[in-house]
C-alpha cells in the first residue's frame, strides 16, 4: 500500500489539506465510501506535491537555476566545451572588457535604448490613440480593431521576412516607388547602417502598436462609465476628460504597457537576426549574447556577462510588474 | 464589460437618420474625420500583408520584366514551388511536433499548479506565483549557456533523440517552452480559480473526491474558457518562436518552420514572389488563429493586463 503512495517531501507537508493523516484502517469522517478513506490523506498529499512540484521543478530547474548559473559564469573565462574544471575565475574582467574593449557593445546598448525610446514614442502613443478612438460603438469598429491587431499574430521573424518585400534595394516596393518620383540612387534600407535600425523599427512598431491598442482597449472597457459621465456633466471636453479622468484611471494598464514595452525592447532579437544576425547597424544586446555563445568564438563567460546586463535591466521591471500583478490578484 | 454596454449617446445621434437636428450637424464632420483617419491608417496597416499576398500570386518573369508596380502575370505556381523547394512539409511537421505537446503540457501543468496554489497552498501562494510569473519575463538569452550545457549533459535513449541527449531534440524544445510559459498560465488560471465559489470544492470533498478528482472533475471543466484563450495564445507564441529552436537544435532538418525561415531565405534567394508565397504559407496557421479564434486570442492577451 505504501508502495503506490510515496510520502510527500517535508516542504509540501504544511501545504496539504487540513485533514490529519489517518491510520491504515480507520477512515476519517470526510470520506464517505469505505475503502477510499485509508488512502485518502496520503494519496492526496502525494497528488498535491506532484501537482505543484513538477511544474515548480521545471520552472526552477530550466529557468531560474540556469539564470543564476549565468550570473556565476559571467565572472569566469570558459570556452564552454571543456569540463567544468576548466572554468577560470576572473572576477569582473568580462564586465570591464565589455564596457572598454568590445566595440559592438556600445552601439548595442545605444540601439536597445533607441529601440525602447522609439517604441515608447510612436507605437505606444499611436496604440493608445487608436484604442481611445475605437473604444466606442461605431460602424466597422471591429473591422478596424482586427486590422490593427493583425500583425500581432505574426512572428517577428516572419515580419522581418515580409518587410523585405518593401525594403529590398533592388526589388522592394519602396525603392520602386521612390524611383518614380526622384532620381536619387536606390537606398539599401536594411543594409545601410545609418538607417536600417529605423527601417526595422517601423516593422517592429507596426506589430507593437496593435498589441498596445489591445491592452488599452481592455483597460478602457474596465473604466467606470460614471467617471466619464461625471466629467461630461462638469463640462469637460473629450481631451480633458481623457487626460484628467480616464488616463489616471488606467494606471494598472499603463504599468503593464511600460513593462511590456521595456521587456520587448530588451528581448528584441528575431527580426534583426533574420535580417543580418545583428550586425552592421543592427547590434542588439540579445544578438551579441547569442553570437558570443552559439557563434564560432564561443566566449561563454563574456557572453554571460552581456546576458547579465540584460538580466539586471529586465529584473528591475519584472519586479515592478510582478508586484503590481500580484497586488491586484491578492485583492 | 463589452463596448456595447458603454453609454455613448453622441454616436447614436450621429448615426440616426433623422435630419435637421442641431446636434447632428455639429458632430458629423468630426465623425467623418474620424472614419477618414481610421480608413487611411487601417489601409496602411494592412498594406504590407496585402502586398505579400498579391505578389505571391504573380509570376516572377512577369514582375522582373514589368516591375512590381505593374498589374498582371497572375499564377498559382509560386505556392507549389515554395512548398516543394522550401521543403516546407517537413518544417511544418517539426512545428507541429513541438507546438502541440508543448501547449498541452503547459496547460496541464499550469492548471495543476494553479489548482494547488488557489485552493490549498495559501501560505506559499504569493511567493510561488512570483517565482512562476517572473520566469516568464526573463530574457531567454540569459539562460542560454547553462541550459546548453545542461541539455548536453542529459542523456536520452536513441529512439527519443538521435543526438543521444536533450540537446538537438524536439523534447528539449518542448520542455523549455513549457517551463517558460507555465508562469503566465499559472498566474492567469489561479486568478480564475480563486474567483470560483469554494462551495463546489467543499461539496466534492464531502463526497470523498480525491484531490486529483476535484481538479479533474470540478475545477478543470469550469476553466474551459480560460483554457481555450490560453491555448490559442500559446499555439501562436510557440509556433512563432524563433530563438529556442535556433539555440537548442543543431540539425537543420529538425527546425520548426519559423526558425527555418533563415534557411528559406537562401532557398528562395532573389525570387521575391516565391518568398511572398512562402511567407503566406508560414503565416497560415497564425492567420487561422486571427480569423477563427480571434475572440480567444484577444481574451488571452488581455487576461493578464485587465487584472491588477
Amino acid at each position: 500500500m505504501a508502495s503506490n503512495a510515496p510520502p510527500p517531501p517535508p516542504a509540501v507537508r504544511s501545504a496539504g489539506p487540513p485533514a490529519p493523516p489517518t491510520g491504515p484502517t480507520r477512515r476519517t469522517g470526510r470520506a464517505r465510501r469505505p475503502g477510499t478513506g485509508p488512502r485518502h490523506g496520503r494519496g492526496d498529499r502525494a497528488a498535491l506535491a506532484l501537482m505543484l512540484g513538477v511544474p515548480a521543478l521545471l520552472v526552477v530547474g530550466l529557468v531560474w537555476l540556469p539564470a543564476m548559473a549565468t550570473v556565476l559564469l559571467s565572472f569566469t573565462r570558459w570556452d564552454g566545451i571543456g569540463g567544468l574544471e576548466t572554468i577560470e575565475w576572473i572576477g569582473v574582467q568580462n564586465y570591464t572588457d565589455a564596457f572598454t574593449i568590445y566595440p559592438p557593445f556600445e552601439p548595442a546598448l545605444r540601439n536597445n535604448l533607441v529601440w525602447l525610446v522609439v517604441l515608447f514614442t510612436v507605437p505606444t502613443l499611436l496604440g493608445m490613440f487608436l484604442a481611445v478612438l475605437l473604444d466606442r460603438e461605431m460602424r466597422g469598429g471591429s473591422v478596424y480593431r482586427s486590422i490593427f491587431y493583425l500583425p500581432v499574430v505574426l512572428s517577428l521573424a516572419l515580419i522581418g521576412f515580409v518587410w523585405q518585400l518593401i525594403y529590398s534595394r533592388d526589388q522592394g516596393l519602396l525603392n520602386a516607388f521612390l524611383a518614380l518620383v526622384s532620381d536619387a540612387p536606390a537606398v539599401d534600407w536594411f543594409g545601410n547602417p545609418d538607417i536600417n535600425l529605423y527601417a526595422v523599427l517601423v516593422a517592429a512598431g507596426w506589430r507593437h502598436t496593435g498589441y498596445i491598442m489591445l491592452l488599452y482597449l481592455a483597460g478602457l472597457k474596465a473604466v467606470d462609465p460614471s467617471l466619464r459621465e461625471a466629467a461630461a456633466i462638469d463640462g469637460a471636453g473629450p481631451v480633458r476628460t481623457f487626460t484628467r479622468v480616464v488616463f489616471p484611471a488606467l494606471l494598472p494598464v499603463n504599468l503593464v504597457v511600460v513593462v511590456v514595452t521595456v521587456i520587448d525592447a530588451l528581448r528584441a532579437f528575431d527580426i534583426v537576426w533574420i535580417i543580418n544576425r545583428g550586425r552592421n547597424g543592427l547590434e542588439l544586446i540579445s544578438a551579441l549574447v547569442t553570437s558570443n555563445v552559439i557563434g564560432e568564438a564561443s566566449r561563454v563567460g563574456f557572453g554571460s556577462a552581456l546576458a547579465v546586463v540584460m538580466l539586471v535591466i529586465s529584473l528591475v521591471f519584472i519586479v515592478v510588474y510582478v508586484s503590481t500583478m500580484l497586488r491586484g490578484a491578492h485583492r | 464589460m463589452t463596448a456595447t454596454t458603454l453609454p455613448e449617446s453622441p454616436d447614436r445621434e450621429a448615426r440616426s437618420p433623422a435630419p435637421g437636428r442641431p446636434a447632428r450637424r455639429r458632430i458629423r464632420p468630426a465623425r467623418a474625420l474620424l472614419h477618414a483617419f481610421l480608413v487611411v491608417t487601417a489601409l496602411a496597416w494592412l498594406f504590407p500583408v496585402l502586398w505579400a499576398v498579391v505578389n505571391s500570386f504573380r509570376d516572377y518573369d512577369y514582375t522582373a520584366l514589368h516591375g512590381y508596380l505593374s498589374l498582371g502575370g497572375f499564377t498559382l505556381d509560386n505556392y507549389a514551388d515554395a512548398w516543394t523547394q522550401g521543403e516546407l512539409p517537413g518544417y511544418f511537421l517539426n512545428s507541429l511536433v513541438i507546438t502541440v505537446p508543448a501547449v498541452l503540457l503547459t496547460l496541464f501543468l499550469s492548471s495543476c499548479a494553479a489548482f494547488v496554489l488557489s485552493s490549498y497552498s495559501r501560505r506559499f501562494n504569493l511567493v510561488m506565483l512570483a517565482v512562476f510569473l517572473a520566469a516568464n519575463l526573463l530574457p531567454p538569452q540569459a539562460l542560454l549557456v547553462p541550459l546548453f550545457r545542461l541539455y548536453n549533459a542529459i542523456p536520452l535513449p536513441y529512439w527519443i533523440s538521435e543526438s543521444g541527449s536533450l540537446y538537438d531534440s524536439h523534447l528539449g524544445v518542448v520542455l523549455i517552452h513549457t517551463a517558460f510559459q507555465i508562469g503566465f498560465c499559472t498566474f492567469v488560471l489561479s486568478n480564475f480559480m480563486k474567483a470560483m465559489p469554494t462551495s463546489l470544492l467543499e461539496a466534492a470533498r464531502v463526497d470523498g473526491a480525491t484531490v486529483f478528482q476535484q481538479y479533474r472533475k470540478v475545477v478543470l471543466p469550469l476553466c474551459r474558457p480560460s483554457l481555450a484563450a490560453l491555448a490559442t495564445l500559446l499555439v501562436t507564441w510557440i509556433y512563432n518562436d524563433f530563438f529556442w529552436a535556433l539555440a537548442l537544435l543543431s540539425s537543420g532538418d529538425k527546425l520548426p518552420i519559423t526558425t527555418a525561415l533563415q534557411n528559406l531565405q537562401s532557398a528562395f534567394f532573389v525570387d521575391y514572389n516565391l518568398l511572398s508565397a512562402g511567407s503566406v504559407i508560414v503565416a497560415l496557421p497564425t492567420l487561422v488563429v486571427f480569423f477563427v479564434l480571434q475572440r480567444h486570442f484577444v481574451a488571452g492577451l488581455t487576461l493578464g493586463a485587465s487584472k491588477g
